[in-house]
């Protein structure tokens, strides 16, 4: 009965060509609106890396300001130098990295291709094996250059083809910072959306094109790229001064595989800042935090409050849209009374005629959807162009999006349906008949 | 085949009742063709549509083919219409989108057949109205006599025991009424029995028995007849 009543669906369709398009427009409108805001939000809050999430843990204590809370009661959202460095030594976690944002110059050999900016993450050897980072040539460089501050570098796919034209780059030499750094790897396409492991530096931009040992920031004296925050200042001038000083800038995620590692890891944050108390240092009560991935994210307010708000007005038009749908249906409905008459006289029950008209609506429903996915996709481009370069990777329609659209679509069209349906399955048939 | 005993049907707004039926009372055995006639508004429709459990009524009680109906439900009344009367109304009730052949097929979708078995039903009761070789045409391009023919095989379509005219001929001229009405004739001569509501004497005349109804009550003119005038078809 479902092709048969299907069948009757696109005729019924095609009896009214006009009201049939005014529905499929309202629920296609309110499909694009709302699956344009759904997939920013979706993609806004998507767990970057969902097969180990929940073993990654963002590590956090207090060390600000003895008068006054880093921000409403809540503790900093990065690490001093001291602090990170510190952390990394005690090396305490399966793995560890702490991290920061730089850039530079770079100078390639090749005459051809002139120097340019390149932004680069100071990071520990761990932070390639803990995200699982793809290579496409190479390795990671090793816990012996982390320790001895070795001038090695891993470029990103787009740069090594920059600058090498694509070719493994591995054991060629590059200057960077004014310096001569060795290729030990280039990735393989890596773009973690969000951006988690450093959101305090805009969540959805691209990852670095460089990474560099950590080290290699005192070593070379090189520039933050990133937000520094800082409650006192330092004490001297200069580089050392800033880098030693109370300011925070650098983050820091450990890899603990269970919950009794977490705890024993907080245990140890625990003693480190006791330590650093007796110190003269962390004036502020003791408060120290493991975030796993989607908490700290959910911390960080990834999902933007405005983002937020878009989707409930779309929702809400979504909504409207349907009380149209509503209304559309019952007007088409009822000029269909004659027919449905007939079919309960000759034998449809009020089931046969509410699946066959609830099947209409899904189809209605369907071709909606399809045509409000559509509409998306320019919402979407809409939105690219209204926000620029930082969204780009926020404004796409993946399969996931695709089939969410199509099941609200379905779903929401049936369920304006139903009033409509309803009605039709109970009206009389003998009112009708005589009628004709 | 149909029993009706003191059947009543009352409509009631805010304002007033209606008796269109009080104490009807009605048997119809198998095999008759029963004409029903009576002025506008005695409660012939009405009557016509609680023997096609197209409505409800208020008291008395009604069995057909030995099943009392007031006892069904909505799913129960619609496969009993389906499956044991057959309807023929003077607006013909076509689905105007629908080619001749889907419409004849729209009762026995309902009825579970598969595809083979509707197709020869189809062509079988197109054939028997003479319009097998129309099967493809809309509604719209059929006279009226040919429509309402559709109609009758629609509701031949399913083999009924029972079939239902509401003034059948009632939008037809009179040589495509008298080509109707022999038809109805030559389905009842089969075995199916006929209760058919009309304004025509003359068609009315035709059946084997005439019911007048008056005031929403029974008053039977006569019994017997043997189509005298079959050969006008």
């Amino acid at each position: 009965m479902f092709i048969y009543y299907l069948r009757l669906a696109v005729k019924s369709i095609k009896r009214n060509p006009v009201l049939s398009g005014l529905m499929v427009a309202a629920i296609a409108l309110g499909i694009g609106s709302s699956m344009t805001t759904i997939t920013v939000n979706y993609l806004m809050s998507a767990n970057p890396i969902p097969e180990k999430s929940h073993a990654l843990y963002y590590v956090q204590v207090d060390s600000w300001d003895p008068h006054n809370a880093f921000n409403e009661d809540d503790i900093p959202n990065q690490l001093t130098w001291t602090e990170a460095t510190n952390l990394m030594a005690a090396n305490r976690a399966l793995r560890q990295a702490a991290m920061s944002r730089t850039g530079g110059i770079m100078e390639p050999d090749n005459k051809d291709v002139k120097p340019f900016e390149v932004s680069a993450r100071l990071t520990f050897r761990d932070f390639f094996a803990m995200f699982e980072v793809p290579f496409l040539y190479g390795n990671p460089w090793s816990a012996r250059a982390d320790e001895k501050r070795e001038q090695v570098v891993v470029l990103t796919k787009r740069i090594n083809e920059q600058v090498f034209g694509g070719v493994n780059s591995v054991g060629e030499s590059i200057r960077l910072f004014g310096r001569q750094f060795r290729v030990v790897g280039v990735l393989d396409d890596w773009q973690p959306m969000p951006k988690f492991y450093d959101v305090n530096n805009g969540a959805f931009e691209e990852s670095e094109e460089v990474f560099i040992p950590f080290m290699l920031k005192e070593e070379l004296a090189l520039p933050s790229w990133g937000n520094t925050n800082c409650w006192k200042a330092p004490e001297g001038d200069g580089f050392e001064a800033q880098l030693r000083s109370e300011c925070i800038g650098f983050q820091m995620w450990v890899e603990l595989p269970t919950l009794e590692d977490k705890a024993a890891y907080l245990d140890f944050l625990h003693s480190y800042v006791s330590e650093q108390k007796t110190l003269g240092r962390f004036p502020r009560p003791m408060q120290n935090r493991l975030s796993d991935v989607m908490t700290w994210m959910e911390d960080q307010e990834v999902v933007a409050d405005d983002a937020q708000i878009m989707l409930w007005l779309s929702l809400m038009f979504l909504f409207v849209c349907l009380l149209n749908t509503i209304g559309l249906l019952l007007a088409k409905f009822s000029g269909k009374a004659s027919e449905i008459g007939l079919r309960r006289a000759v034998g449809a029950s009020k089931g046969d005629v509410f699946l066959q008209h609830l099947v209409e609506t899904a189809l209605i429903g369907l071709v909606g959807g399809l045509l409000g996915l559509s509409l998306a996709l320019v919402g979407l481009e809409g939105i690219k162009s209204l926000y620029g370069e930082y969204i780009q990777a926020l404004a796409v329609l993946d399969l996931t999006m695709v089939l969410v659209g199509l099941v609200l679509a379905l779903v929401s069209s049936v369920a304006a349906g139903l009033y409509p349906t309803w009605r039709a399955c109970n009206i009389a048939p003998a009112s009708q008949l005589k009628s004709q | 085949m149909l029993q009706m005993t003191d059947v009543k049907k009352v409509f009631r707004t805010d304002l007033i009742e209606t008796h269109a039926l009080r104490d009807f009372s009605l048997q119809v055995d198998e095999g008759d063709f029963v004409a029903v006639t009576g002025p506008s508004g005695s409660g012939k429709t009405t009557f016509l549509n609680i023997a096609g459990l197209l409505e409800t009524f208020s008291d008395g009680t009604y069995e057909l083919d030995g099943v009392n109906v007031s006892q069904l439900n909505d799913k129960q009344r619609s496969r009993m219409r389906n499956e044991k009367i057959g309807f023929i109304f003077q607006g013909f009730n076509l689905i105007p989108d629908l080619d001749l052949f889907d419409n004849v097929d729209v009762p026995l979708r309902y009825r579970g057949f598969n595809a083979k078995e509707r197709r020869k039903r189809i062509e079988q009761s197109l054939d028997l109205v003479g319009l097998a070789n129309r099967m493809k045409h809309l509604p719209a391009q059929l006279s009226g006599g040919q429509q309402q023919r559709v109609a009758i095989a629609r509701a031949l379509a399913g083999e009924p025991r029972f079939l239902l005219a509401d003034e059948p001929t009632g939008n037809l001229d009179s040589t495509m009424a008298a080509s109707v009405m022999a038809l109805l004739q030559d389905i009842n001569a089969r075995g199916t029995t006929i209760v058919m509501v009309t304004h025509d004497q003359v068609l009315a005349n035709q059946a084997k028995r005439n019911i007048f109804v008056r005031d929403g009550q029974v008053s039977e003119l006569s019994t017997g007849a043997a189509f005298p005038n079959a050969a006008i078809a």
